[in-house]
């Protein structure tokens, strides 16, 4: 990995947004990744879609497994959208299971539940809607109504200047929202108003990959209003 | 002779007080031929030539259904060829039905031309590939004696072409006597052609017409010398005007659609005596482009701007003067193009050239030289892309189950898939069934499955759906429409790029159709724009193909260099080249020159491989990763057609090292692996092979360009990571190598050159490396300064917003 990543302070939890786009909470042992989007291509095709490579579960495996191997987390938590469906979750092949289970042999791994993924699966650990840890609410979508500090995902944060668009991390100093994990995830504008009004004032983005700069928010904005765009297929590259 | 020319022809055409021409006499005599070839110059009548033996055949009234079926590159060409075929039939009062079909014709219409074909119908390849999907094809194609392919020569060296042909091949299998006929202009190899045309193995007849008078061809002198770069041609005006004025219509070519929009506009400020010039082109709207072809066609308009958009088929009437502005890169479209001005047969076709830049100055020199010694620039060879053929299975599929040994022997009768081996087919039915991949996860979900009987169909039979809306060969650039704000519904100005349209603030200017429009913002995927010209215009960056000057018109240009004095050239151009001989040298085709000098704080190097500038481009790439290795530190690039110009940190030591071919292509190896260029080609090749799919009926509509390129990039990266054998690696490789990356162009220069390599290393700029320092499309280098520009440009901007880092 890259660099050690950028410091941050959420209710008084120093965390470390990471360059491999997810989120180290040293004194928890926590390391937290959101909307992995497992088993993607093999539910695209399910539907009668296009026969996409179906390496994405195994490439996303591979790059969780290089974070638990640097950090050896106590806990994992997976925040929600972790299977592009339940189906694909039951679909995954036996070796990326055996990946999946040799990661969550002997720690705690929590999947949070997503609108793509709203119940347990067959693959151990705990299914849970939210959690709560030190004060800070981890939920996979933020909620607007929420006044406290809390972690989410969902929304598959990108900025960048001039043209560059990377998988960024989206905070305010209370809020932070989290890059997608998944190798087949797309991304949306972290000045798309749908991610915008959730933030408070002072909010930035940060991107991930080999340099992680800071952004204004303001100034992801890529025009006035900025054009609406639906967060779905694409995706961001991995870390070089 | 005459046996073969009805009675009712004949007294047409002496009505008219037309003669008929010896070769439309012979394309009715040889009609019977099951291929037939005919190569005439524009303006030869070489579509009547085509269409008369169909009149003729269908003259007595006594044929049902489908009759002849002619396919051009243009839906224009189409409607154009409708409305000239309605004289001699309405005149001669013949009982034939002829309709058009594209992309343009009403649903309705489509449906009912299925279940009741006319006589003659005139259709695009993609039509046709569509067509050929449904299950009643057999029926539809049932009667079909001839098929007319118009433009020939265009389509052959395009993917386009491709599909025709394999859509032929299932005509010819749907319909055994089916007799095929093209239409070419002028070409280096109609043998070659031929074959492409013909029903493999068949037998091609090819008839000539008669050339013509020699062109009437020159460069136009201009008062003011050309700039040192660019290639805008803005220096000519004056001289441009006076030409407008002297000639009943002009025609006024640009390479590339952005020159043709700042030319226009200065055209525009000059044109004090209010001469009726319009713009077209292939990125304005539907409606402004059937605007000046009306009002061209009306014979109201002196000039019209225009680029290869105009480069087919549709006949514009008067047309007395082609002004082409900027070398042509290539001879054979040049002598095409003249070939639009003076539609009159054995009238010579009148033609100036206006060079944008010093270099091109020498460029059109040579090819004017090709152009009076009738030396073209030699034709493409056939070659069946495969991702091409991937298509073709999926419409094969919904058209009904297929045995896979019948259509492979149906493919290997195009003549560009004669070649094709089995095991190659076999690969790409794989493909097109299971993805084809290593890890074999889709056992379930094929898309095509194997039936008991062996023959093989859709896995779900709605996929045909999708299927035929991705139909086509065409690449879509990623464009985004243009709009006058508050004018909701109102007719689009054109289309820019998305990657364009995301360098826009508000505020902005930049030029389409001629005007000068202001950004104001993005809504819906719509560039919304106002009239309001308060400052001058940034340009649109259209995709718009850049042509890269042929080989053998390179060769023309060094043997210009190669001369001891230079006579025939404009002194400022002479003297130019004179005064690079005396500080530095001259390149040569059997050297390669590699000039090394520092300027404005920076080292430079440049390398005159006169390889065309997607080669060059590439050893751009190449060469700035070499320079990365050595610790030269580049920081960008930008390239011409004859040289590659970088500049970096640290002055280069010995440029043989750089140059060795073993170190070249071992470079290219290891760049291939990561870039943009092949990610970009992959991207064009998955789509046709249907790999992604530019439209689903789900999705509702296209997706924006942002995400297919998203989704195909990181699609990329996986296969080269996890399957780099994959039968789209393969097609990509294949398809860079000879496209855009152009590789063999640089093993062209390097056998060239066989290890001479003059380093010469000065303490200035050289007189031939000037202009490139005003060339446009720098190239900025991915690596240490790439990341340290991220770094320092959000640092401003959070410093900007006051923000604490």
């Amino acid at each position: 990995m890259n660099g050690a990543g950028v410091s941050l302070e959420i209710a008084g939890a120093a965390l470390t947004l990471l360059p491999g786009r997810a989120l180290w909470w040293a004194a928890e042992r926590l390391l937290v990744a959101s909307d992995l989007h497992l088993g993607k291509s093999e539910r695209i095709a399910r539907r009668g879609g296009a026969l996409v490579p179906p390496y994405e579960s195994a490439d996303t495996l591979g790059r969780l497994a290089a974070l638990v191997r640097a950090h050896a987390p106590a806990h994992v938590v997976c925040l929600g959208d972790s299977f592009d469906d339940l189906r694909a979750a039951e679909a995954l092949g036996p070796a990326d299971r055996d990946e999946l289970a040799g990661l969550m042999a002997g720690r705690r791994w929590t999947w949070v539940q997503g609108n793509h993924d709203p119940g347990p699966t067959a693959l151990g650990g705990t299914c849970a809607p939210e959690l709560r840890l030190g004060g800070i609410a981890l939920r996979h979508a933020a909620e607007p109504g929420e006044a406290g500090p809390e972690i989410s995902g969902h929304y598959h944060p990108k900025a960048g200047p001039h043209g560059v668009r990377r998988p960024a991390f989206v905070t305010d100093g209370r809020r932070l929202i989290l890059p997608a994990f998944g190798t087949y995830t797309g991304g949306l504008d972290a000045a798309d108003p749908a991610i915008a009004r959730l933030m408070g004032p002072g909010a930035r983005a940060i991107l991930t990959g080999p340099t992680q700069a800071a952004l204004p928010l303001s100034a992801c904005r890529r025009t006035a209003g900025g054009p609406p765009r639906r967060a779905v297929r694409g995706a961001a590259r991995g870390p070089a | 002779m005459r046996d073969f020319v009805p009675d009712r022809f004949s007294d047409w055409f002496a009505a008219r007080g037309w003669s008929i021409h010896p070769h439309q006499q012979e394309m009715l005599e040889k009609a019977g031929a099951p291929a037939l070839l005919l190569v005439a110059p524009t303006g030869g009548g070489k579509t009547l030539a085509g269409f008369l033996p169909t009149l003729a055949e269908l003259a007595d009234g006594a044929r049902e259904g489908l009759h002849t079926l002619y396919v051009s590159p243009l839906k224009a060409l189409a409607a154009d060829i409708r409305r000239n075929l309605r004289a001699p039939i309405e005149e001669m009062g013949l009982p034939i039905r002829v309709e058009d079909r594209t992309g343009d014709t009403a649903a309705t219409q489509k449906r009912r031309q299925r279940a009741d074909p006319p006589h003659i119908l005139l259709t695009t390849p993609e039509s046709l590939a569509l067509l050929t999907s449904y299950e009643d094809a057999p029926r539809i194609f049932a009667g079909l004696e001839r098929v007319i392919v118009d433009e020939v020569h265009a389509l052959a060296e395009s993917k386009r072409g491709d599909q025709l042909m394999l859509a032929l091949a299932r005509l010819s299998r749907l319909r055994p006597g089916l007799r095929r006929v093209g239409l070419s202009a002028t070409v280096e190899n109609p043998a070659a052609m031929g074959r492409i045309l013909a029903k493999h193995p068949d037998p091609v007849e090819i008839v000539h017409a008669d050339p013509g008078p020699a062109p009437d061809i020159s460069m136009l002198q201009t008062a003011a010398a050309p700039p040192w770069a660019g290639g805008g041609g803005r220096h000519a005006i004056p001289e441009v005007l006076r030409e407008v004025g002297r000639h009943r219509t002009t025609l006024i070519f640009h390479n590339t659609r952005a020159q043709a929009e700042i030319f226009f506009h200065h055209l525009w400020l000059a044109n004090d005596e209010g001469l009726a010039i319009g713009i077209h082109h292939g990125s304005l709207s539907r409606e402004s482009r059937e605007k000046v072809e009306a009002a061209m066609v009306a014979g109201s308009l002196r000039a019209i701007v225009c680029t290869g958009s105009l480069d087919l088929g549709i006949d514009w009437g008067d047309v007395d003067l082609v002004i082409q502005v900027g070398a042509p890169k290539n001879v054979k479209r040049l002598v095409q193009r003249i070939g639009r001005a003076n539609h009159r047969y054995n009238a010579p076709s009148k033609a100036l050239l206006v060079p944008a830049n010093r270099f091109e100055i020498v460029e059109c020199k040579a090819a004017l030289d090709a152009v009076r010694e009738g030396t073209l620039d030699g034709d493409a060879p056939a070659h069946g892309p495969r991702d091409v053929l991937c298509q073709h299975i999926l419409i094969t599929a919904c058209a009904g189950p297929f045995d896979a040994d019948a259509l492979y022997a149906e493919v290997t009768s195009a003549g560009a898939y004669a070649g094709l081996a089995r095991d190659a087919f076999d690969a790409c039915l794989d493909f097109c069934a299971t993805g084809g991949y290593a890890l074999r996860a889709y056992d379930r979900w094929q898309r095509l499955v194997r039936r008991p009987d062996g023959l093989w169909q859709l896995r779900d039979p709605r996929a045909a759906q999708t299927i035929r809306m991705n139909v086509g060969t065409i690449q879509d650039t990623d464009t985004l429409k243009v709009r006058l704000k508050n004018r909701a519904g109102g007719k689009p100005l054109g289309e820019v790029e998305e990657g364009f349209a995301a360098t826009l603030t508000p505020g902005d200017t930049f030029l389409i159709g001629g005007r000068v429009v202001r950004y104001e913002g993005l809504r819906e995927l719509t560039v919304e724009v106002t009239r309001r010209a308060d400052r001058e215009p940034k340009i649109a960056t259209f995709m718009g193909t850049k042509f890269a000057t042929s080989t053998r018109l390179t060769g023309r240009i060094l043997d210009i260099l190669a001369q001891e004095t230079w006579p025939d050239l404009p002194g400022h151009t002479a003297e130019w080249l004179a005064l690079q001989r005396r500080v530095s040298r001259m390149p040569g085709a059997d050297r390669l020159l590699v000039e090394s000098f520092p300027h404005d704080g920076r080292q430079h190097v440049c390398a005159y491989g006169f390889a065309g500038r997607n080669a060059q481009a590439t050893l751009g790439l190449i060469m700035t990763q070499q320079m990365e290795r050595l610790g030269l530190a580049p920081l960008g690039f930008v390239a011409t057609d004859y040289a590659t110009l970088v500049w970096g940190l640290e002055a280069l030591p010995d440029a043989r090292a750089l140059f060795a071919p073993a170190t070249l292509r071992e470079g290219f190896e290891r760049w291939l692996a990561g870039n943009a260029v092949m990610k970009r080609t992959f991207k064009a090749s998955a789509v046709i092979a249907g790999l992604i799919e530019r439209n689903t009926p789900r999705a509702g509509g296209r997706k924006s360009g942002r995400q297919q390129t998203f989704s195909s990039d990181i699609l990329y990266d996986t296969l080269l990571k996890y399957d780099p054998d994959h039968l789209l690696m393969q097609i990509t490789r294949e398809e860079a190598l000879r496209g855009l990356v152009d590789f063999g162009r640089i093993e062209e220069m390097l056998a060239r050159v066989e290890g001479r390599i003059d380093h010469v290393a000065l303490d200035r700029v050289t007189p031939l490396a000037a202009p490139l320092f005003l060339e446009p499309g720098r190239v900025p280098v991915e690596g240490e300064g790439r990341e340290r520009m991220v770094a320092e440009a959000a640092e401003r901007l959070m410093e900007a917003a006051g923000l604490p880092r």
